[in-house]
C-alpha cells in the first residue's frame, strides 16, 4: 500500500464493513437484526428468554438497584417531554417509550480494539464475540460501549443456581464466574448448531431455521433476526425496504415510510442491529 | 542575586550532613513506619476481600466500571512526572539549582511509579491473570491486543519505572562511593556492591557524565510519552469528556503540577527532619514555587481549552458531560477542584508564600489532594454521564476502595522513608560540584574585576 493510494482511499479505510468487503466476500453468514418498535410492547419476555437461554444469573434486588443487573437484553422506557414544558408529553397517548437494547453487533465496535488481551474480537460471521476465559476483567470494553450493553460479573453469581436449579442450566453455554465481562451472543450456541447441522447436510442455513432466544419468544414479532449475506432473507429484506445498509445514514432515507435507524448512528460504530421507527401519530 | 547555597562550606561537612541523614532512625521514625505499615495493611485485608468476594466490593457498577483505582493510578502515575522529568530537563538546561533537589525528587519518581504499578492490576476483575497483558511467548501463541491503550500503558509504565530507577541509581554511583567508604557492616556491603567499583578516576567522571546525559536525554521525551499514553486510555475511547484531543498534554501538565507540589511537600519535610537548612534553601524553594506556578498555569490554560471546546463544540454528548460535571451530583467536588486548582497557584505569586514553610506545605498539600480530585473527576463524570441516558449513574467509593486509596499513600510514604534511610537523599557529588563551579566562576570574575582577594577552594 503506497501512501497516496493510502490518502486517496482514507474515507474507506475509516469506515469499512460493507457487505461485499475483502473480509467478508468469502463468509456465507453475516448476521443482523431488526426490531420493530411499533410493535414492541415492552412486555419483556424477550429479557426472560435470555435469562433462560443464556444462563444469566438472578443477582437480587439490592444488588440489581446498585446497577448490576446482568440482563444481555433489557426494555429501555423513556418518557418523553415535549417543547412545551416538562409536563406535556409530545405523544401523550402513547404514554411510555420502548427500546429493547442489547448488543448492537457493532461492525466498527469501540469494544474490540481497547481489550488488552483480545477477549472480544470480531468473527467473520459479523458478530462481536467475547472469550470468557481470555478475559481478565479490565472493564474498557464496558466503559467504551456507547450502549452500556456489556455486563461484568461483579460477583461470582453461582448460588443464584442453588439445586436443584442447577438443572435449568442450558448446557449449551458456560456459566461466566466473578471478574468476566459477557454481553449478548445473538444466541451463538443457536448459531453455531444450526450451521453445524447445515454443514453435516452440506447446505447454508436456511432463512429462519435458527432464531435468537428474544426473537422466538416476542409475542408480536417485533424482533427479526437472521442472514444479511443472503440477499432473499427476512431481515435482508427489511433492510432494504427501509434503505438501511452498513455506512448509511438517517439522512440517506428517502422516504417517510422507510422508518429504519441506527441507535447513535453518528458515533460510527455501524450496528448490526437496526430500529424501526414507532409510527407516530402525526406521522399517520 | 540571593545565593542558592552558601560559599563556604567544606565539603566534609556537605559529607558529614547527607551521611548524617542516613543514621540509625530515631524512634518516631519507626512510629511512622509501623503506622504506614498499618494501613497499608487494612489495605491488603480490602484487596484479599476484594479479591475473595469480587469487584462489586469496590461499588462500582454499571456504567461505572472505572472508579477510585484508575483515578489513584493517574494522580501516582501524575506524581511520578515532576521527579524525572524536572530532573532530567533542568539537567540538560544546566539549571544550577536542580542539584540539592533533584535526588529526592527522582526517589519520589520511582516510589510513586511502585505505587501506581499496584493499581492497573487490583482493578482487574480476574487479578490472577493480569500477566495476560504481557508480551510473553506461550504454548497457545496467544498474544495481547497491541491496538489496546492499556496494553501501551503496561509498556509505558515498566518503560519508565525501569529507566527512571536507572537513572535514580546511575546518578547515586558516586555517592554510593562516598558512604561505602563511610559505612560499616551490612550498608558497607550494600554500597560497596552497589558503587560498581567507583573509585573516581577520570576515566570512570568522563564515562559517567557521557551515561548521564545519554540517560537524561533518554528520559525528557519518554516521561512525556508516559503519561500521553496514560491519557490515551481515555483520549483513545469514544466516552464524551474522554474523546478529547488536548487530553494528553493535559495529562501531562497536571502530572508535572502535582508532581511539582509533591516535590515542594518532601522539600519541606526533608528540611526540616535532617536540617537539611544548608542545602535545601529558601532561595531554591522560591525557585521550585514559581516553576510550580508556571507549569499551573499550564493545566489552568488546557483546562480552558478544554471547557470552551466541550462548550463552543455544541457536541451534545460532551456539553452534557460538562455540564454534569458543574451541576450534578459530583459538583461540589468538581468546583472544589476547579477553584483550588486555579486559585492555589496564583497564592505562589507572593513572596511571603513562597518564604513561609508552614503556609508552602498546607499550599503544596491542598493542591495534591485538588490534584487527586481531577483525576476522579476525570474518571467518574464521563461514565455518569455517557451516550445511553438510560444508563447513567454515579460512583460513590465504598470501605474497600478508600482503604485501597489510603493504603496506596501510606505505602508511598514507607517506601520514600525507607529510602531516605538507605540511600543519601542529597546529591553530595553534585552540591560539591555546584559550589565548586561557583567558586571557580567568581574567582575569576574576581581576578578579571581586579581584586587581589580571590577565594579559595576548600576541600
Amino acid at each position: 500500500m503506497t501512501i497516496k493510494n493510502m490518502i486517496e482511499n482514507w474515507a474507506q479505510f475509516r469506515k469499512s464493513g460493507q457487505v461485499g468487503d475483502e473480509y467478508y466476500d468469502h463468509a456465507d453468514y453475516r448476521w443482523g437484526m431488526v426490531i420493530d418498535l411499533d410493535t414492541c410492547i415492552g412486555c419483556n419476555a424477550c429479557v426472560t428468554a435470555c435469562y433462560a437461554e443464556n444462563n444469566l444469573p438472578v443477582v437480587g434486588k439490592e444488588r440489581f438497584g446498585r446497577g448490576l443487573g446482568m440482563h444481555w437484553i433489557r426494555i429501555e422506557r423513556y418518557w418523553q417531554t415535549g417543547e412545551e414544558g416538562e409536563k406535556k408529553t409530545r405523544y401523550p397517548e402513547q404514554g411510555a417509550q420502548y427500546i429493547p437494547m442489547m448488543c448492537q453487533q457493532c461492525e466498527q465496535a469501540p469494544c474490540e480494539p481497547v481489550c488488552p488481551v483480545a477477549a472480544t474480537y470480531h468473527t467473520p460471521d459479523g458478530l462481536n464475540a467475547q472469550v470468557y476465559n481470555r478475559c481478565i476483567g479490565s472493564r474498557y470494553c464496558s466503559n467504551n460501549c456507547p450502549y452500556k450493553v456489556r455486563y461484568f460479573n461483579f460477583y461470582s453469581y453461582s448460588e443464584t443456581w442453588a439445586s436443584p436449579l442447577e438443572q435449568q442450566l442450558n448446557p449449551d453455554i458456560s456459566v461466566r464466574d466473578k471478574g468476566v465481562m459477557e454481553k449478548c451472543t445473538f444466541c451463538v450456541q443457536r448459531l453455531r448448531r444450526a450451521k453445524n447441522d447445515a454443514k453435516n447436510e452440506n447446505r447454508l442455513v436456511e432463512d429462519g431455521e435458527v432464531q435468537t432466544a428474544c426473537q422466538q419468544s416476542c409475542p408480536t414479532q417485533a424482533i427479526v433476526f437472521g442472514n444479511l449475506a443472503d440477499a432473499d432473507s427476512r431481515v435482508s429484506r427489511m433492510w432494504k425496504k427501509h434503505n438501511m445498509a452498513y455506512g448509511h445514514r438517517e439522512d440517506d432515507k428517502q422516504q417517510k415510510t422507510e422508518r429504519g435507524y441506527r441507535v447513535l448512528e453518528e458515533l460510527n460504530t455501524e450496528p448490526s442491529v437496526i430500529y424501526l421507527e414507532r409510527i407516530r401519530d402525526e406521522n399517520i | 542575586m540571593e545565593e542558592e547555597i552558601r560559599n563556604d562550606i567544606k565539603w566534609a561537612q556537605i559529607n558529614r550532613d547527607v551521611l548524617h541523614s542516613m543514621a540509625s532512625p530515631r524512634r518516631s521514625y519507626w512510629a511512622l513506619i509501623g503506622l504506614c505499615l498499618t494501613v497499608v495493611a487494612i489495605g491488603v485485608y480490602a484487596e484479599i476481600h476484594q479479591y475473595h468476594t469480587g469487584m462489586g466490593e469496590a461499588r462500582l457498577n454499571r456504567p461505572q466500571m472505572w472508579g477510585f483505582y484508575i483515578a489513584n493510578f493517574i494522580f501516582w502515575v501524575g506524581v511520578s512526572h515532576a521527579g524525572t522529568l524536572l530532573s532530567a530537563a533542568l539537567f540538560l538546561t544546566n539549571t544550577e539549582w536542580r542539584r540539592p533537589v533533584y535526588r529526592s525528587a527522582e526517589a519520589m519518581t520511582s516510589v510513586a511509579l511502585l505505587t501506581a504499578a499496584i493499581f492497573p492490576v487490583i482493578h482487574l476483575g480476574r487479578v490472577w491473570d493480569f500477566y495476560w497483558v504481557l508480551p510473553y511467548p506461550n504454548e497457545r501463541g496467544l498474544w495481547p491486543n497491541f491496538r489496546s491503550p492499556l496494553l501501551w500503558d503496561m509498556v509505558a509504565i515498566f518503560t519508565y519505572l525501569n529507566s527512571s530507577m536507572l537513572f535514580l541509581y546511575y546518578g547515586m554511583i558516586p555517592d554510593l562511593a562516598i558512604s561505602r567508604d563511610n559505612a560499616s557492616g551490612w550498608r558497607r556491603r550494600l554500597y560497596g556492591w552497589m558503587a560498581l567499583g567507583w573509585v573516581g578516576t577520570d576515566r570512570q567522571w568522563r564515562n559517567f557524565r557521557k551515561g548521564y546525559l545519554l540517560l537524561a536525554c533518554f528520559l525528557l521525551p519518554l516521561a512525556v510519552s508516559v503519561h500521553s499514553i496514560v491519557a490515551s486510555d481515555f483520549a483513545m475511547s469514544i466516552m464524551p469528556g474522554w474523546h478529547v484531543t488536548s487530553l494528553p498534554p493535559y495529562f501531562v501538565a497536571g502530572a508535572l503540577y502535582s508532581g511539582c507540589a509533591a516535590i515542594i511537600t518532601l522539600f519541606i519535610i526533608l528540611r526540616y527532619t535532617f536540617r537539611y537548612e544548608e542545602y535545601l534553601t529558601l532561595p531554591i524553594l522560591d525557585k521550585l514555587c514559581k516553576l510550580t506556578f508556571a507549569i499551573a498555569m499550564i493545566w489552568v490554560y488546557l483546562n480552558l481549552i478544554e471547557f470552551s471546546s466541550a462548550w463552543y463544540g455544541h457536541d451534545m454528548f460532551e456539553k452534557e458531560v460538562l455540564i454534569e460535571k458543574a451541576t450534578g451530583p459530583y459538583a461540589a467536588i468538581w468546583w472544589t477542584m476547579i477553584i483550588l486548582g486555579i486559585g492555589l497557584p496564583f497564592s505562589l505569586l507572593i513572596k511571603w508564600v513562597r518564604r513561609n514553610m508552614r503556609v508552602l506545605i498546607f499550599i503544596s498539600m491542598l493542591i495534591n489532594i485538588t490534584m487527586w480530585l481531577e483525576r476522579w473527576m476525570i474518571v467518574s463524570p464521563t461514565l455518569a454521564r455517557n451516550h445511553e441516558p438510560y444508563s447513567w449513574g454515579y460512583h460513590w467509593p465504598g470501605w474497600v476502595e478508600l482503604s485501597i486509596t489510603f493504603a496506596s499513600f501510606a505505602w508511598f510514604t514507607m517506601l520514600f522513608l525507607l529510602f531516605v534511610k538507605i540511600f543519601p537523599s542529597i546529591s553530595m557529588y553534585e552540591v560539591k560540584e555546584m559550589l565548586y563551579h561557583r567558586r571557580h566562576v567568581s574567582d575569576r570574575l574576581l581576578r578579571e574585576s581586579g581584586s587581589d582577594r580571590p577565594l579559595t577552594v576548600e576541600k
